[in-house]
């Protein structure tokens, strides 16, 4: 059996009230169905699955409020057709990173949140250096920060699954979500999810719960991120060339904007740079294979949400204009799905339309590196002796130095400003 | 079709975008993108609503001539009047 929990949809939220349920019991689903709607901080997401299995059991009741890692219904795990392991980038990866204060606080043994405060006294270290712990497990633990000493197995003989590894982070990442969680010296609180700060006491308009939770993420930001910070120019001559051409012989319906062809450029050079796609997890860089990139989007409420373009590495700039197309209107709209906003594995904000040259960028933890375009404006440009007149852009990285060091951050720029010199190529 | 028609036409288009604004109250000479807070991505979706309305599709190079709720009469009326122009 597994519990499906309420997921983290990125480091600001602590709790979301359930709105609907797309799932009735005895219902098959499948890895990536939409299975319910929640109200968050940030309109009405869309929570998926990601589990193949059948509902046993619709545990949370409409109009609930539950913080992350609540238990929402309980599935009868079937085999997936294939077997194929879920990538690890498809895991809610970016639920608040327990290892923060993991070393002192276990996570609590699966299953029973309520009665952990005692279980946890357990000493874990030792069961685990004997426990048989699936590869796939294994893998699952890397890449959420889970210490595999802390979780409880239920396979055979106790031996850890992947299923348990990802209840452990839910429940890990319940705990964290609780600020009295980061405090080593009281266990007994961080482990009960139900210590969560309720947000409900009052009722803040959707306006002031969003600042909060903005609030909540960029203070994570700036309290354990150490950024180092890196500015370019860049000429775009030729790509702004490149788009009139293409925009000249499109319907309008067609037409390209500029953020497709920096979404692009930006994906292509994180292939050089994989270590800029990736997440500060416990101590250690965690690579993502697959490059979804939150983009910031201003919504009608005063707000900024960063939905993910998920999958850039594989799309073209045309494919990616298509996903802008489909995820701008709705995150204006408050419509966005969980995968959009947990996924994300880099962050690129384009504050160019607001008149702003040059972005110094707050990293979305645990993500490593936010990219910042500021508006394409005509500049003098000083080459080979002569000046010019150019359309230019302003092009920053905002890096966790735990993670990279400047060099890094300055061959990812470079790379960027070489692809955007030829957008046919994109 | 009267000016008047157009600016209703305008508004019609602009509505969607910024539905909290009252576009009717626009100071003819302001930036509609800066005074109704109008993106890159809006600006865009403006454009392919008045395509579908008044059958025009505004080239890019012609962007700068539309900023202001004066320019946008100016320049869609006379693609109107002379559509051959144009």
């Amino acid at each position: 059996m597994i519990d499906f929990t309420m997921p983290s949809l990125g480091a600001d939220m602590e709790a979301a009230t359930l709105m609907a349920w797309k799932i009735a019991p005895g219902d098959t689903v499948h890895r990536g169905d939409v299975v319910a709607e929640v109200e968050t901080d940030k309109g009405l997401i869309e929570i998926e699955v990601f589990h193949h299995g059948v509902v046993e059991e619709l545990v949370a009741h409409i109009g609930q409020k539950l913080p992350v890692g609540a238990v929402l219904a309980r599935l009868r795990e079937t085999a997936p057709a294939t077997t194929t392991p879920a990538p690890p980038a498809a895991l809610p990866t970016t639920t608040p990173p327990a290892p923060v204060a993991a070393a002192p606080a276990p996570a609590p043994p699966a299953d029973s949140p309520a009665t952990s405060a005692a279980s946890s006294t357990v000493p874990p270290a030792p069961a685990a250096t004997h426990t048989r712990v699936s590869p796939l497990a294994r893998k699952v633990a890397a890449t959420l920060g889970i210490d595999l000493a802390t979780v409880t197995g239920s396979g055979p003989g106790g031996a850890i699954e992947r299923a348990d590894v990802e209840r452990a982070a839910a429940h890990a990442a319940a705990a964290s979500a609780s600020p009295q969680a980061a405090d080593p010296a009281s266990p007994a609180t961080a482990t009960t999810p139900a210590a969560a700060p309720d947000l409900s006491a009052d009722h803040p308009d959707a306006a002031t719960a969003m600042r909060r939770a903005i609030a909540a993420a960029v203070s994570k930001s700036n309290r354990e991120i150490p950024h180092y910070h890196l500015a370019t120019r860049i000429d775009m001559t030729r790509a702004r060339a490149w788009l009139e051409a293409e925009n000249a012989r499109r319907p309008i319906t067609d037409r390209l904007l500029p953020a497709a062809v920096l979404l692009a450029a930006v994906a292509r050079a994180l292939k050089d740079h994989p270590d800029l796609n990736a997440a500060w997890i416990g101590d250690s860089l965690v690579r993502r294979d697959a490059v979804h990139i939150n983009f910031a989007i201003a919504t009608r409420h005063g707000g900024l949400i960063s939905p993910a373009v998920l999958d850039v590495q594989s799309k073209s700039v045309d494919a990616i204009m298509t996903a802008l197309n489909d995820l701008i209107p709705r995150a204006k709209a408050g419509r966005l799905r969980s995968s959009e906003l947990s996924e994300g594995t880099i962050t690129v904000t384009s504050l160019g339309d607001l008149g702003v040259e040059t972005v110094f960028g707050v990293i979305y933890p645990p993500q490593v590196a936010l990219i910042g375009f500021g508006r394409l404006s005509e500049e003098p440009w000083a080459e080979n002796g002569g000046l010019f007149v150019r359309p230019v852009i302003h092009a920053t990285l905002a890096g966790d130095h735990r993670a990279t060091d400047g060099r890094t951050g300055a061959r990812f720029l470079e790379s960027l400003n070489r692809l955007l010199q030829h957008p046919e190529s994109l | 079709m009267t000016e008047a028609d157009l600016k209703a036409a305008i508004i019609e288009c602009l509505a969607p975008i910024a539905p909290e604004a009252d576009p009717a109250r626009l100071d003819p000479e302001a930036n509609i993108r800066e005074s109704l807070d109008i993106d890159s991505y809006d600006f865009l979706q403006f454009l392919i609503a008045l395509s579908r309305r008044l059958g025009i599709e505004v080239p890019e190079a012609d962007y700068a001539r539309l900023a202001s709720m004066k320019g946008l009469l100016a320049y869609l009326g006379a693609r109107l009047q002379f559509p051959e122009k144009n």
